[in-house]
This record gives structure tokens, sequence and C-alpha cells, in this order.
């Protein structure tokens, strides 16, 4: 199945106080890929995917499915942090799009525990999430996603707040699971290697209101893991996304600053 | 013994306090320098206690007293809940209910209960009522206050994965506000406490208020320490069952809300 967003804008406020948070988006996904949308901090890229899931509507613009009919969900979200229920077991956690969706227990379990095993967490499987580190809730908040089988999968920096090793791993860990399922997966970061190192495409967007400013392909060859990160391409790439980038977060900065004036 | 052992710490200190305090209470009465008409020693408000528990004054004044306080509790504290969770779930609920409570919470229990008294008569049921309103409030204010300030994302998560209204409810506004509604329970077993012993001062022939009340119009001064006690006793109970309950049903808050409470 694949996504297509046409002419997606959304402005936050009314009036004088309104704010344009991103502006006239368009993309589409091929099927199967992974997609990364790349940008600096607050222009607007967890906005759009929020309106990719269908939790915002956008103020203009829309959201486009095509092809056959899915059995299962169109899309499922994984979130920054702490989304993962304090007061469910591990397991439940993992299950719970299947239990909304009324798949017996037995059946949800069985399904949850083999991602479970996937990301390693199998024997926690009965424990409370409290019990256990950030990077392990992040892991419960990813089998929870690809569990429940939709048709894209979203994620909205989803390893934003792990440190730089447990990132390392979990980066592997979802190419992993990637490659096996062949979901498209639209991925928001504002980390440079994080997006050449997983996706198909880079989308890299403007500082607010967010615009799409380029879209690269990465010719990479898969699998990849940390050792790409000293080849040529690698290194171009990541000074031409650099160079832009680094336009766009200055312009945010000097407008940062002029704004008490005013 | 080593003072810094966590277990030696929490059960032995506060025991030494208490105990030292009633020490130095037991000496100075002896010593003459208390008036025994105001302050008679520990020593002799135990012997006080004993006789009554063997003429069986304690049990027939404890008895009538914890039952109004449960039968209050139940009768306000259930609503109080399904009310509070009602209104801060829903905005139009909360719209429409939130004047009422707001104008008739600050009214302190007790200026009521002359006209539970008219309404509901002498007996039992006027004194159960009055307790009960003064439960609801809390809890109500409470369990509110607890869906409102449920992390966002959480509805997010429920909504992305496609929860029912029902689900939405029993899987998440309810079990993430049990730590407010817990608060609200607990504020709620002190205050009738506060106002059973106030009914029990105006209208009542048995229970720990009448016992307090009728010791002073006989002024015998070891029951009254006597009742009072029993009122401390009875409310450091309340708090430690309540918190055994709490960390059993909500052990993932239990461990947050630590630093606050010890």
């Amino acid at each position: 199945m694949e996504l297509e967003c046409r002419h997606i804008t959304k402005i936050f406020g009314e009036g004088s106080r309104a704010t344009r948070a991103v502006a006239d988006i368009n993309f589409k996904t091929n099927e199967g890929e992974f997609l990364c949308i790349l940008g600096p901090s607050g222009c607007g890229k967890s906005t759009l995917l929020k309106i990719i899931a269908g939790l915002l509507e956008p103020t203009d613009g829309e959201v486009i499915y095509t092809g056959n009919t899915p059995a299962g969900p169109l899309n499922s979200m994984v979130f920054q942090e702490h989304s993962v229920f304090p007061w469910m077991n591990v397991i439940d956690n993992v299950a719970f799009g299947l239990e909304m969706r009324g798949v017996s227990r037995k059946e949800r379990y069985e399904r949850s525990l083999e991602f479970l095993k996937r990301v390693g967490l199998a024997q926690h499987a009965m424990r409370n999430p409290h019990e256990l580190s950030v990077g392990m809730r992040q892991r419960i908040a990813i089998a929870r996603a690809f569990v429940n089988n939709p048709e894209i999968l979203l994620m909205d920096e989803p390893f934003g707040s792990l440190d730089a090793q447990t990132r390392l791993i979990l980066q592997d860990e979802l190419l992993k699971i990637w490659i096996d399922h062949k979901k498209t997966v639209i991925f928001v970061t504002h980390d440079i290697d994080e997006a050449i190192l997983l996706g198909d495409r880079v989308l890299v967007m403007t500082s607010v209101p967010g615009r799409i400013r380029e879209v690269m392909t990465v010719g990479i060859d898969r699998p990849r893991d940390l050792r790409i990160e000293s080849t040529r391409e690698f290194i171009d790439m990541r000074m031409k996304i650099w160079n832009i980038i680094r336009i766009e977060v200055e312009r945010s900065m000097t407008e940062d600053n002029r704004e008490p004036e005013s | 013994m080593n003072l810094n052992h966590d277990r030696v710490r929490y059960t032995l200190l506060p025991l030494v306090s208490l105990t030292g305090i009633l020490l130095l209470w037991e000496i100075c009465g002896r010593l003459g320098l208390l008036n025994p008409l105001f302050f008679p020693v520990p020593s002799l408000i135990a012997v006080a206690f004993l006789t009554m528990v063997a003429d069986g004054e304690i049990q027939a004044n404890l008895s009538i007293t914890l039952l109004r306080v449960f039968a209050g509790f139940l009768i306000g504290t259930i609503p109080g809940i399904i009310i509070g969770l009602l209104m801060g779930a829903s905005e139009k609920i909360r719209l429409l209910l939130d004047p009422l409570v707001a104008a008739t919470y600050p009214i302190p229990k007790l200026a009521i209960f002359p006209l539970l008294m008219i309404i509901f008569g002498i007996g039992e049921f006027s004194k159960i009522i009055a307790i009960a309103i003064g439960c609801f409030f809390l809890v109500l204010i409470n369990a509110m206050a607890g869906v409102r300030n449920i992390n966002k994302v959480y509805f997010d998560v429920a909504k992305n994965y496609g929860a029912s209204k029902k689900q939405l409810f029993t899987r998440v506004i309810l079990p993430a506000s049990l730590p407010m509604i817990f608060t609200g329970i607990r504020l709620a077993l002190g205050t009738s406490l506060i106002v059973v012993v106030g009914v029990e001062f105006v209208s009542a022939n048995y229970g720990i208020g009448a016992l307090i009340w009728n010791a002073w119009e006989t002024f015998e001064i070891e029951k009254l320490y006597v009742g009072i006690f029993l009122c401390a006793i009875l409310g450091i109970l309340f708090t430690v069952v309540l918190k055994r309950v709490e960390e059993r049903i909500t052990p993932w808050f239990g461990h947050l809300a630590h630093q606050d409470r010890e």
C-alpha cells in the first residue's frame, strides 16, 4: 500500500497568533520503502507525522492511501518516549493494538511473544515497564507497532532520548526486523547519520514553516550497519545534507534571537 | 546495630520519637511538672483504656464509629469516582457540573449537618450522609484532576491503535488516573474521621466522638485522652492499610511517589 501527502499545510492558532507549522508538503511513498524525514528541531516534522497518522487534522491538503483494502490497520506509530503504558505489563503493552481489535488473548500473546523474542525481551514479558531501562521500553514500543501489522509504520524520533550506544543497537535491530517484514516505514529524525543509515530516501525539511527542501536517494547497498559510515558515499551525503540543514538551523536561530525585540 | 540499614531506619526511628515523647510525658508527670487535671500520665490513660476494654466500652464505641465511617465512605466515594472520571473525560459534563461543585465544595460539611438531621432524622442515616458528602467531593475533585493530568501521548497511542471509547476508558483513563484517585481516597478517609467525630459530638450516644464528649461533660480526663488516642490510631491505621493497597494496585506509581511520601 502506498501513501501520498498532497499539499499538507498545518496552521496552529488563529488571527495574529497563527503559526504555520508545515506548509505545502507533497510526497509519495514507494512500496516497502524506508523513508526518512529529516529536519532541524521544531520544523514541524512530528506535526506532519501526526497528520499522516490521523491524530491531527491538516488545515489544508490531504493524506491518501492507495492500494488494496488492507486486512489490518493503515498505520501504527512508534512515539518519541514515555508512550508505553506503565500500568500494563510488557506483553500487554505489545499486544495492545491486537487487544483493541478484539484478537483473542491466546493468539495475541503468541504473536506478541514472537516479537518480544525478536527484540530480546521475551524473558521480561510479565514484568512492568518501570522495572526496565529506557532502551528496553522503546523496544516495547517498536514491538507494539510491528505486532499490529500495519500497512505503514510511522516512527517519531523513536531513538531521540536514548544514549549513543543504545541508539546504535536499536537502529541495528530495527533494520533487521524491517528487512524481514518489508513494511513501508516513515521515520522522523533530526539526526543526519541516522537518516542516511536507515533510509532509502531522505526528505530534508526547512525550518518553520516546514517545507520539503530536498529529496535525496541513499544509494548505499543493504544490509547496512555502522561500517557504512566510513564510506565515501556516506560522508559525501552527510556533508551535502549538513550544508542544507546548517542554513536552516542558522535561519531559525537568528529568527529566535530577533523575536524578543519585536 | 547499623542505623543506616533501611529496615532498621524505617521501623526504629519513628518508634524512638513516639516512645520517647510518651516516656518524657510520664516522667514529667511523675515529677509533678504537669498538672494532672489536664495532662494525666500515659500509664493512667493506659489503665483507663484497659478498664474500658474490659467493660466493652471501647468495642461498643469503636464499632459504631467504624460502621459510620465505612458506610459513609462507600456511599460517598463510589459516585465521587464515577462522576469525577466522567467530568475529567468529557468537557461537556465538566462545564455542566463544575459550577455546582465549585459552589458546594467549600461549604464545611459540619455546617450542613443540622439540615441533614432535619431531612433524614437524628438516626444513623444523617450521620452517614454527612460523612459521605465529605468523601464525595474530595474523591471527585482528585479523580477529575487525575484524568486531566494524563499524559497526552497515552491518548494518541489509544487512538492510533484503534481503541473504542469503552476501551479508552477501561484500559487507559481509569488505570492512568488511579494514583490520583488514591490521593482522593486518602484525603477522604482523613476527612471522614473529622466529620464522624463532629457529628458524634452533637447527636450520638455511642461512638468515639460521643465518648470524648461524655468524658468532657463528666470530667473523666483519662477517658478523654483514650478517645483522642483512638482517633490517632485509626488515622494511622487507615494510612498504612491504604498505602499497602496502593502499592499493590499501582506499583508503577509507588516508586515515583516514593520521594514525596517518605
